[in-house]
């Protein structure tokens, strides 16, 4: 995994509510074996239509919005527990996903891919989107070592949460099983006295 | 202080708790489907590593499965593909797999429970976010991504931050003609789909000890769409008879000592959740769904909510929502035409959902511009409508059984609802796309749907 600690980019607004992961990415293009290759398939049926063209009013599919730092509306990624979704997001080219609200295991799945997700006030969301329709060149500055985001249209700065482990996790670029496997001692004592 | 039934499971299964993060909790059992395990096993070849405990894992394809002639390959080459790499990776680690074709082949959710391989006391996790179904059986279970899966496949633990508790107690009765899968709508519609999220919830109260197994089953299946990291029921008699003989149940002396057990498993009368919420069973009519997520639902006779009762930063996603099922504000449901109805899942694919079908459509004929898929959710729920002479009844009624598996819940196989088609649809999602591109799912438990299919419209199944 890459090592994360400080990141500033413009944004891709998507200021809808409960977005769940079969739009993030669809059944349908679940059937691979590997872990590469979702991010073409990001959003798939709101950024195509049904003849493969692309639908001009997405957001993905407008020029004047980009950057590595999605931010979206209350309660992105519920539904379905696929992985994919945030193997999409990752491999879309997305380092950050902001949002006042996630589903519980969209947020886990993008801590295991190196995708942080920041979780902020509906007011801070608020202006994150009223800020990018006035400019869309407006950045926002994520420092995971702080744990702060910082809108830096207007200077306003908020702290997020995220847990000791994981955030050494990201900046070490370390990896669950190698820290699981450490303990297998642990394992087999637990096993021992739960027969 | 007394202790809640999650965390006496949970408690009991603690192997280590991370300073400043996460628990390590060892799992009981690991389920496999072929399309998020793929990867896990992949990273497991990478790293060179075994399964620490094969025989606490079971491998079972059901998303990509064709529901007819299951005996001939799977004609689309990236579904087969999917299935043959699962066969390939339980034979190459020596995992239990009950593959296509297996008579206790079917959707993971219905078949682990009927099989005795989810017992009460158990954690339980799979990659697919229905796994809370299982708690119905006094089981902390709860769905995980697929590097999540990967951890378990290595260590048999998983790393989870310790979610809050809440109870839901539900007294009462419910009405006739009112089942588990509306009392599990009514339920998300009062929550919303966030409204559990961070929660693993405790169904109790009157009501919900009323529920048989299968009804248990349905409604803790939907504790998700809420947002809970899964549902449970403390275990009691109709759990412990539910489970008496399965194959994989405990017997002799290990199975008096198991219940002895489990009659342990209840939350203490002084215990504390974070959150409590009640509910009256007498409140809930027969529910349907008409929006894009499962906490868009109403009861039955009512009218789609006004733009004016929904709060202002949901509004741009209220009215994308009615657009794409193409209804207003402020509309009724009943008498809508549909063109599809879908019974199964591992929400409604179990035997006393086809009863409940089959005793409504009894004596009646399938609405000629209906097309409905019957699909049963395992080859045991298959046989025993067979046994019982459901077979028969749905036949004389116009209807025909296809075979076992997820079908159109998701739409990974072939049966797909076409673009701008109304679905009546007893399954747990009602996403856009969800069963199919541009397909309009309206879920509704299986009266609905039995009724939608007779009349080809949206009918009270009561009426
Ligand atoms: S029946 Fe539907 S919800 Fe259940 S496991 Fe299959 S795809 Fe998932």
């Amino acid at each position: 995994m890459e090592k994360f600690i400080t990141l500033t980019s413009t944004i891709v607004p998507l200021p809808i509510e409960n977005v769940d992961t079969d739009q993030i990415i669809p059944a349908r293009f679940l059937k691979a074996t590997s872990r590469e290759g979702f991010g073409d398939n990001l959003f798939r049926d709101w950024r195509f239509d049904g003849n493969n063209q692309p639908i001009k009013d997405f957001v993905l599919n407008n020029p004047t919005y980009n950057g590595t730092i999605l931010v979206a509306g209350k309660n992105f990624g519920s539904g379905s527990s696929r992985e994919h979704a945030a193997w999409a997001v990752a491999g879309y080219g997305f380092k950050v996903v902001v949002s006042s609200f996630f589903a519980d295991i969209f947020k886990n799945n993008s801590l295991n891919n190196g995708l942080l997700p920041v979780v902020v006030s509906e007011r801070f969301l608020a202006d994150i989107f009223a800020a990018v329709k006035a400019n869309p060149a407006a950045t926002l500055t994520v420092n995971l070592e702080e744990q702060t985001i910082t809108n830096n249209a207007d200077g306003a700065i908020e702290k997020f949460q995220i847990n000791a482990y994981k955030r050494n996790c990201l900046l070490q670029g370390y990896d669950d099983i190698d820290f699981l496997l450490s303990n297998k001692a642990k394992i087999e004592a637990w096993e021992k006295t739960n027969k | 202080m007394g202790k809640t039934l999650f965390d006496k499971i949970w408690d009991k299964h603690v192997v280590a708790i991370v300073t400043d993060g996460p628990t390590q909790l060892y799992i009981d059992r690991l389920y496999c489907h072929e399309v998020t395990s793929p990867q896990a096993f992949q990273g497991m070849r990478n790293r060179n590593l075994r399964f620490l405990r094969p025989e606490r894992t079971i491998c079972i394809p059901d998303h990509n499965i064709p529901t007819l002639n299951q005996d001939k390959p799977i004609k689309d080459p990236v579904s087969r593909n999917q299935v043959e790499t699962l066969t390939k990776n339980a034979n190459d680690f020596g995992i239990t797999l009950f593959g296509l074709g297996h008579k206790k082949n079917g959707v993971i959710h219905v078949v682990g429970p009927e099989t005795g391989l989810t017992l009460p006391g158990m954690t339980i996790v799979c990659g697919d976010s229905h796994t809370s179904t299982h708690g119905a059986m006094g089981a902390v279970a709860f769905g995980i991504g697929t590097s999540e899966v990967e951890m378990v496949m290595a260590s048999q633990c998983i790393l989870q931050a310790k979610p809050k508790r809440m109870r839901m107690t539900i007294d009462g009765k419910l009405g006739a003609g009112v089942s588990a899968k509306d009392m599990a709508l009514y339920v998300i519609a009062k929550m919303t789909t966030g409204g559990a999220t961070g929660y693993f919830v405790e169904y109790a109260g009157e009501a919900v000890r009323a529920l048989s197994m299968e009804g248990r089953l349905t409604l803790c299946n939907l504790s998700i769409e809420m947002g809970a990291r899964g549902g449970m029921i403390a275990p009691d008699e109709t759990t412990v008879k539910y489970i008496q003989g399965r194959d994989y149940a405990p017997k002799g002396n290990a199975w008096d000592e198991a219940v002895a057990y489990w009659n342990t498993l209840k939350t203490d009368d002084d215990a504390i959740f974070d959150k409590e919420i009640k509910l009256n069973a007498a409140d809930i009519e027969p529910m349907v769904t008409y929006g894009t997520n499962p906490g868009m639902g109403m009861g039955i006779t009512q009218s789609i909510p006004m733009m004016d009762n929904i709060d202002e930063s949901g509004r741009i996603s209220y009215q994308k929502s009615l657009d794409y099922m193409d209804f207003k504000p402020g509309e009724k449901m009943l008498g809508k035409k549909i063109d599809y109805v879908f019974l199964g899942s591992c929400t409604n694919g179990r035997i006393e959902d086809f009863r409940a079908f089959a005793g409504f459509v009894k004596g009646k004929k399938k609405a000629e511009d209906v097309v409905a898929w019957l699909v049963p959710g395992s080859w045991a729920v298959e046989a025993q409508c067979r046994e019982e002479g459901l077979v028969d009844i749905l036949n004389a009624a116009g209807f025909e059984l296809r075979q076992p598996g997820c079908s159109a819940c998701l739409a990974m196989n072939e049966d797909k609802i076409p673009a701008g088609k109304y679905a009546v649809s007893t399954s747990n999602r009602n996403f856009e796309g969800r069963q199919g591109p541009g397909a309009r799912t309206i879920l509704a438990g299986p009266l609905v749907a039995a009724a939608a299919a007779v009349t080809g419209r949206i009918t009270d199944p009561r009426v």
